[in-house]
């Protein structure tokens, strides 16, 4: 079957989102998980700062995620807007 | 309508066959690769304390049994495959038999590796702890047999793919949609599967090290293994929504790659949250059978860990969902 140009686009596109966000989601909820998991280490060795610790891991984990949120981005850029 | 100038009976039978061959290949990348780590750790923990080389090997077998059951479950699929009468041959039954194959292949992996990680802990655990053996082993027992939920997942689907009637169906976008659903659930099974056995490695461990904080230990292990799994919960409902909606026919590339690209984007999108809410998990569990009086403080910041971890995975199954119902 022969496959006109603009269709090839969007497939690519459509393709493209995908994988865009599903790549993109491996790194931020690895480094998310060794962020809290080295939060928990903290605060069992000093309880007394669990609201500083949580705190931090909460700042750390959103710059984290900023990179699965580009993902995302890129991927409702690609359904919606190329 | 045809596929590379194949009549449809060969072409089904060479995809019942290309599947075979991943869901066995890649079925037992998992479980080797555990059983080895199990062997690996019960030979450094019989070098420690042999007075307990039978029970670290009682354990140890075990323990590999159970990494075991992922990659048999790899092998009825591809058996199955191999050998089973084709009734309605023709491009969606081609693609929901690669589907089934690559579905079990992949999602044996992480089961396979993640219960092999436990089960080699757990001997260690022994050799340090003989006093406590019994319950290492239970631990051990109930942190793998979580682990093996991915892959059960992966059998489900598989199991859906290789008996679902393709009779009547226009061959496209529905052969996407199956193939994606494959890959959606096969996929996310590897983080979860491997996520798991991290938290219930350390659990282990953390029974040898305080045998009295069993409780509190397990009792984390499994709250992390649970949040854990979603992933791969996501990669079946969207295998699900994929198997089972009717899509209308369209022979537009854009049609099929779209389904494609939902289950790709799940799938793979499961695999990091699966395994960083392992590891967070773990952290938290570690730490429970060091400080058991802060489990409470412990387990409320792992599941708010968790949950931040878990978001991107969410992101994924909206993106896949868009991908099946806006697009």
């Amino acid at each position: 079957m022969a496959i006109e140009g603009a269709e090839l686009v969007k497939a690519a596109a459509l393709l493209g989102a995908g994988l865009s966000m599903g790549l993109g989601a491996i790194g931020p909820g690895v480094g998310e998980g060794m962020a809290a998991a080295k939060a928990c280490e903290a605060i069992g060795q000093n309880p007394k700062e669990a609201g500083l610790l949580t705190r931090t891991m909460l700042v750390g984990q959103a710059v984290a995620e900023s990179t699965g949120i580009y993902s995302l981005v890129i991927a409702l850029l690609l359904l919606f807007v190329v | 309508m045809t596929l590379l100038g194949l009549d449809n009976l060969t072409l089904t039978q060479t995809a019942a066959y290309v599947g075979g061959a991943a869901a066995m290949g890649l079925g037992a990348i998992g479980a080797a690769t555990g059983e080895g780590f199990t062997a690996s750790r019960a030979s450094e923990a019989i070098a420690r304390s042999e007075e307990h080389a039978g029970d670290i090997i009682k354990n140890m077998l075990v323990g590999q049994a159970i990494s075991e059951s992922a990659s048999i479950f790899s092998l009825v699929i591809a058996i199955l495959l191999l050998f089973m009468d084709i009734s309605d041959p023709g491009i969606v039954k081609a693609a929901s038999l690669l589907a089934a194959g690559l579905c079990m292949g992949f999602g044996a992996i992480g089961s396979g590796v993640g219960a092999g990680l436990p089960a080699g802990r757990s001997c260690l655990a022994i050799a340090r702890q003989p006093a406590v053996s019994g319950r290492i082993t239970t631990n051990m027992l109930i942190g793998t047999a979580v682990c093996q939920t991915p892959a059960i997942f992966a059998m489900v689907v598989a199991l859906i793919l290789l008996f679902k009637s393709a009779g009547g169906i226009a061959a496209f976008p529905t052969s996407a949609a199956l193939i994606g659903a494959g890959l959606s659930t096969g996929l996310a099974a590897i983080g979860s599967g491997y996520g798991g056995g991290m938290a219930a490695g350390a659990s282990c461990e953390g029974v040898a090290r305080q045998p009295e904080t069993t409780t509190a230990v397990t009792t984390t292990m499994l709250v992390g293994q649970a949040v854990a799994q979603t992933p791969s919960v996501f990669g079946l409902l969207v295998s699900f929504v994929l198997m089972f909606r009717s899509f209308p026919e369209s022979t537009a590339l854009s049609a099929s790659v779209g389904l494609l690209s939902a289950g790709l984007c799940m799938g793979l999108g499961g695999i990091g949250p699966g395994i960083g809410n392992g590891m967070t998990a773990e952290g938290a569990v570690r730490w429970v059978a060091r400080r058991v009086d802060y489990s409470g403080d412990l387990m409320r910041l792992m599941l708010v860990g968790q949950a931040v971890s878990q978001s991107t995975a969410i992101y994924a199954m909206v993106v896949s969902l868009v991908l099946i119902f806006v697009v």
